[in-house]
């Protein structure tokens, strides 16, 4: 176990470096002068040269990324081009909103993809089945910020009944967590089922029905367990998309968490904001998936000798 | 399922070869038709693909009114017999605009899709094909790539490359093409050990042939299914980058930048921004229904 964990360990780190070398070329291949844009349109040629020391911009390319590199790990990732405020803060302060909301519209996902699911497989070709697969294309189908719009049309505006805009309290979460979370809703419940439908084929199903367990007995406790894993993966992959997703249902909220945050800055094109919303998002997901693959070789020794 | 069964009943019959071979190429044919004919979700997913083709290649000759044209007396009109999805703000009709619109949604669909399936085909045969280090690269390019949440990373690139809808294509191709290489890649690596991709090897055709005569051709529908599913998604992300304003320019009358012009106005007018994503959620869910219809027809592995 000790070497599965330490070889899934050692297979990140290229990716991390990959990821920081992709978020820095992108930005350094830009037109444009940050340090014109740090000084402001009013500076002096001289001003601009002395910010252009201070930030670094004047040494060549590959010393400015390992200096850049150097600061990742010292927790510094710059100062923010319109404010100067350090990015590592600014952004990190923002995260824990941003966290409510996606536990917030995976609760949703869960709590309506997995029910659906195995409701849809365990009742396979009948109306309720029909029903539930419909509602989860349609739940797949839909931008998730056209979902926002059009729950911010019925319940805030015709109704009345929640805030379209804002956060605090438990009202304010509500719609962006349907909104983030439908669409995914809608991947789980078809997921759920026919990987449901799979396991119920098997044999140690029909071994268990027929020494005449109770059929609730056999879906909950044998099928269920099984059919597990694939949705298990596949909600660790849908982090990565949720946060993506965060990005446009805050700005259609003006929920104040990283992802609107990020579009704000992005307008205004504060680069090592945006290098570093980029990195800790693809950090966050590569983590996610890490521990996803470390649970997973507790829960399936099988896989450790791959 | 049911070609397998097939294939069971004929081996229980004992059947020569060769008939069993010429009964399973035809049949094979004959089950896809029906099979497609059969399932009602797949006709009503390719009806709507069609009418949304055949909308974008028509859209300025049949749309009802100019959809540029402004008029300040017809602003937020509601649907009418005249504009019977209403109109916007500056008095467009919308439902013309719904139409014009139709040609950038399926354009960038078909070409980030095209993109996508070319970079990740030459990757994930190389990949597959070679091995070794070269694969392990790669793949962690790939890797890298797809640990960037996509719209964000598209976000980026539009932010710093401007609006416009190649900025889109270009962008949303950047973000997509991994997953292509991962599946290219697996298909290649169980093809790659079969007996013909060795007879070729043994008889000296070069690496290159070997991959695009022998290989390639046989992903190529699973590539189909994949591309086919692919499409919806870029449709709905160059919605959302033109919805934030980072994606097509007022120029081009995007649904999504339609959606972000009337969504201020959503209190009074809820037409304006009903409309356009009602016949974004219409398309993507036709391309999902011809997907899956496709998925079950041309690759019975990956069926439900």
């Amino acid at each position: 176990m000790h070497i599965y964990i330490l070889k899934r360990i050692v297979q990140v780190i290229p990716v991390l470096l990959l990821v920081t070398l992709i978020t820095f070329s992108l930005v350094h291949l830009t037109p444009g002068d940050p340090a014109i844009m740090r000084a402001g349109e009013d500076a002096t040629a001289e001003q601009v040269e002395s910010i252009r020391e201070a930030m670094g911009l004047n040494l060549p390319v590959h010393v400015q990324y390992l200096n850049w590199i150097g600061g990742l790990f010292r927790g510094d990732l710059g100062y923010s081009l319109q404010d100067g405020r350090p990015v590592f803060i600014t952004l990190i302060r923002r995260l824990p909103a941003t966290i409510q909301l996606v536990i917030a519209s995976f609760i949703v996902s869960i709590g309506i993809g997995l029910p659906v699911g195995i409701l849809s497989a365990v009742k396979q070709n009948t109306m309720a089945d029909s029903i539930a697969r419909i509602f989860a294309l349609l739940g797949l189908s839909m931008p998730n910020f056209w979902i926002g719009l059009m729950l911010m049309l019925l319940f805030s505006y015709r109704l009345r009944l929640l805030p379209a805009s804002g956060s605090g309290t438990l009202l304010h979460l509500i719609m962006p967590a349907i909104a983030l979370g439908l669409p995914a809703a809608g991947v789980i419940t078809r997921l759920t089922r026919s990987s449901m439908l799979e396991v119920l084929k098997e044999d140690y199903i029909r071994t268990a029905q027929s020494k005449g367990l109770k059929n609730k007995t056999v879906i909950y406790k044998h099928a269920l367990k099984n059919a597990m894993l694939p949705v298990v993966t596949v909600i660790g992959i849908q982090l990565g998309s949720r946060l993506g997703g965060s990005v446009i249902i805050e700005s259609v909220f003006a929920y104040p968490g990283i992802g609107r945050f990020a579009y704000l800055r992005l307008l205004a094109r504060d680069y090592p904001m945006i290098m570093g919303n980029l990195l800790i998002f693809a950090f966050i997901f590569i983590l996610i998936n890490l521990l996803t693959d470390i649970l997973y070789g507790f829960i399936e020794p099988r896989i450790r000798y791959e | 399922m049911q070609s397998t069964d097939k294939d069971r009943a004929n081996k229980k019959m004992n059947r020569p070869d060769e008939v069993q071979k010429e009964k399973r190429s035809m049949s094979f044919r004959q089950d896809a038709f029906r099979r497609f004919k059969k399932s009602p979700t797949a006709i009503i997913g390719l009806i709507i693909v069609i009418i949304f083709i055949g909308l974008a290649v028509l859209g300025p000759y049949i749309t009802p009114h100019n959809p540029f044209e402004q008029n300040i007396l017809n602003a937020h009109q509601g649907p009418s017999s005249d504009f019977w999805l209403g109109t916007d703000f500056f008095g467009r009709d919308i439902l013309s605009r719904i139409i014009y619109g139709a040609r950038i949604s399926l354009m960038v669909g078909l070409s980030v899709v095209f993109l996508r399936a070319i970079i990740g085909i030459i990757v994930g045969l190389i990949a597959g094909y070679y091995g070794g280090w070269i694969e392990n690269i790669l793949m962690r390019i790939v890797d890298a790539f797809i640990a960037f949440p996509g719209i964000i990373l598209a976000m980026a690139i539009m932010a710093i490359r401007g609006q416009g809808i190649e900025n889109v294509i270009i962008a949303l191709a950047v973000v997509g093409w991994p997953t292509f290489a991962r599946l290219v890649r697996s298909e290649v690596i169980s093809l790659k050990e079969r007996e013909y991709v060795w007879a070729a090897k043994g008889i000296g055709l070069n690496d290159i042939k070997i991959m695009l005569n022998h290989i390639l051709p046989n992903c190529l529908s699973t590539i189909i299914v994949y591309a086919t599913l692919g499409i919806a998604y870029p449709i709905i992300a160059e919605a959302g980058l033109s919805f934030l304003g980072l994606g097509a320019t007022p120029q081009q009358a995007t649904w999504g930048f339609q959606m972000s012009l009337e969504r201020q106005y959503m209190r009074t007018a809820w037409w304006g921004v009903t409309f356009p994503g009602l016949s974004l959620m219409v398309v993507v869910l036709g391309f999902n229904l011809l997907g899956d219809g496709l998925r079950d027809i041309l690759d019975p592995k990956m069926r439900e």
